[in-house]
């Protein structure tokens, strides 16, 4: 399973990098989003990979999950998804005053 | 506990949410609660800052959970310091808002408020994934601020500003979870007690971590080769929020010192002094492309924005020796830059106002409105930036090139210095000569051409214009009036930052210290 999940992280993060990249604001935020979701999974296992285990410490049950990385992946989720959408309505101000998509608004720029 | 060390935290949260309710609520409400709140969290910080000078170092448990398990704020000398600076330079470039720059956007003062909570935030929080949260709190508010106003130069400065930021905190976890996977810890202090005592094998992936988190501040603190979107993110902004965002630069040279002295320094085990090698050289090849900046730029305020390059570089190269004398010398020199840049961006601003069609661009125009006040405004504050007698840039330059003396790097520590000033006065000298001297006749044509009259469309300052400019300049003659008791201060907060031991004792106890010292550290 290790195997799996990090190759599916490096994939997505060469995804995302590669579209950010692009330097167009759309791929960019496509981008934006894959890396992000990388990063909230790759913390996520920061506190090991284990199936069928609560993330509850009690008495009863001796082993758990870590529940700290479930914590700050919630924390990342939420700031992450802010952080995305605010760069959306950047990229449509942008679009508008600068007249073309490129980051550094390049018009005649069509690679 | 002492409930004080969170209001400069609570007090903007507050402040900033009710203003957001009063949206449509006129403006000089808005400016009224932002004021009192900016005012009386200077008053609170001062209060603290006096209260770390003179005690032991505080924390504060947020919700009574004990550390390591819950939030912590730390107050110790360092932090109250730089949230003196902050909540100051705050008040300050506020005073200067109200005149009219906060007309241009109904959310300034409230986006101005939460700006506020997350630079304390940051400078207070002992966890490291809360420092995480802070910069966001930090960041967000920045990116409604750097826009304020809109303008294509500006949206498109602040696009470049707002993607690096958001990939650098994407780095910043992977960062984090790197150091959690490993340590099983996020308090800063329970992390440098489990370094010390962490195994061999890890020895690479902690070493690692560390450089990837200061990958993620040296964007912060603009440093090569990710400054480059600073000069037009600061140049373009408007003038009050890039004066507040010469502390921005300066959070990321305090989490650089705060993280690789207490994290990652002497103790630390396999990833000691992991950043040792790497600082000075970086700084001051920033400084270097700073400098070449300054003299290169043709726009007075980009000119400025590079010098802010320039002072993180001249920070960082001392910082980087790690000495006690090296810190106490960066930390005279911090205020010292960060009010003369702030301090230099808001006479910028009035020069341009009063330049009708160049503005703020290094070309000749006619004549400013009032040369005699604005002359002595670019006077005052380039002989303190450009590090001249007999104002503070002198002397904090001075006790920097003496502290770095021992360390084998002092030869370059010091070319480079040096020459970075000169560049900062070459670069001053022109800009003033174009501005003030090389000028062109009052009005081309028609009615009124050889009239003395400046141009009718130029605004007058008045005294309440200038007030925020005065006093910021008026703090450099005080920094070198004091300059014993400053440098004293210097040293007692070098003498903490090197001494992790007391931070670790204040947040865990002497057991958890004991465990550090038994892990080899000393």
């Amino acid at each position: 399973m290790e195997l799996l999940f990090t190759s599916c992280l490096g994939v997505m993060i060469a995804c995302g990098v590669y579209l950010m990249l692009r330097a167009r604001t759309f791929p960019f935020v496509l981008g934006l989003t894959l890396l992000g979701y990388a990063v909230n999974m790759f913390l996520f296992v920061s506190g090991r990979l284990k199936t069928n285990l609560p993330a509850v410490v009690s008495p009863e049950q001796l082993q758990y999950t870590d529940p700290l990385p479930q914590a700050l992946v919630l924390t990342a989720i939420v700031i992450g998804f802010a952080m995305v959408a605010f760069v959306v309505v950047l990229a449509l101000r942008a679009s508008g005053e600068l007249g073309t998509d490129h980051v550094d608004g390049h018009k005649e720029n069509n690679s | 506990m002492n409930h004080l060390i969170v209001a400069p935290l609570l007090l903007p949260l507050l402040m900033g949410a009710i203003i957001v309710l009063a949206v449509n609520r006129s403006i000089s409400l808005h400016r009224t609660l932002g004021l009192i709140s900016s005012a009386v969290v200077t008053l609170i910080t001062g209060v603290l800052l006096y209260q770390a000078m003179t005690g032991p170092i505080q924390m504060y448990v947020l919700g009574d959970w004990s550390p390591p398990f819950g939030i912590i704020m730390v107050l110790d000398r360092l932090s109250a310091m730089m949230i003196f600076i902050t909540s100051l330079l705050a008040f300050l470039c506020l005073l200067y808002a109200v005149k009219g720059t906060d007309e241009q956007g109904k959310n300034f003062h409230a986006l101005f408020q939460f700006q506020l909570l997350g630079i304390n935030g940051a400078f207070l929080t002992g966890d490291i994934f809360n420092l995480f949260v802070f910069f966001e709190v930090m960041l967000l508010s920045s990116y409604g601020l750097v826009l304020h106003g809109g303008g294509a130069r500006r949206t498109k400065a602040g696009m470049h500003y707002v993607m690096l930021n958001l990939v650098g905190s994407s780095v910043f976890l992977i960062g984090v979870g790197v150091l959690y996977g490993l340590l099983g810890s996020l308090n800063m202090a329970d992390m440098a007690v489990r370094l010390a005592s962490a195994p061999a094998d890890n020895a690479a992936l902690l070493q690692a971590g560390g450089l990837i988190l200061f990958g993620v501040f040296a964007l912060k603190a603009a440093l090569i080769p990710l400054y480059f979107w600073l000069p037009n993110a600061y140049g373009f902004t408007s003038a009050p929020v890039a004066a507040l965002f010469a502390v921005m630069t300066k959070v990321g040279v305090y989490v650089i010192l705060r993280v690789y002295t207490l994290i990652f320094g002497d103790h630390a085990g396999v990833a000691a002094n992991v950043l040792e090698p790497w600082l000075l050289p970086v700084a001051l090849v920033t400084l270097v492309a700073g400098s070449i900046g300054v003299v290169a730029s043709r726009d007075l305020r980009q000119t400025i924005a590079y010098m802010v390059v320039v002072s993180v570089g001249t920070l960082l190269a001392v910082i980087g020796t790690f000495s006690v004398d090296g810190i106490a010398a960066a930390i005279v020199y911090l205020p010292h830059t960060t009010f003369m840049t702030a301090a230099m961006f808001l006479v910028a601003d009035m020069i341009r106002q009063q330049r009708l069609d160049a503005g703020a661009a290094l070309t000749p125009d006619r004549p400013v409105g009032q040369e005699r006040l604005l002359g002595l405004l670019f006077l005052g504050a380039a002989v303190a930036i450009g590090g001249l007698p007999p104002l503070s840039g002198f002397t904090a330059k001075v006790m920097m090139l003496m502290g770095v003396q021992a360390h084998a790097a002092a030869p370059w520590i010091w070319s480079l210095v040096l020459i970075g000033g000169l560049m900062g006065l070459i670069a001053l000298g022109r800009a003033g000569s174009v501005i003030f001297w090389k000028t062109m006749p009052l009005d081309d044509s028609g009615v009124g051409a050889f009239s003395k009259e400046p141009h009718a469309d130029i605004p007058r300052y008045g005294i309440g214009y200038s007030f925020p400019v005065l006093i910021l300049l008026a703090i450099s003659p005080l920094l070198v009036l004091f300059g014993g008791p400053l440098s004293d201060f210097g040293y007692a907060v070098a003498a903490q930052i090197s001494q992790p031991v007391y931070y670790i004792e204040a947040v865990l106890g002497s057991d958890a210290v004991a465990a550090l010292l038994s892990a080899g550290g000393y």
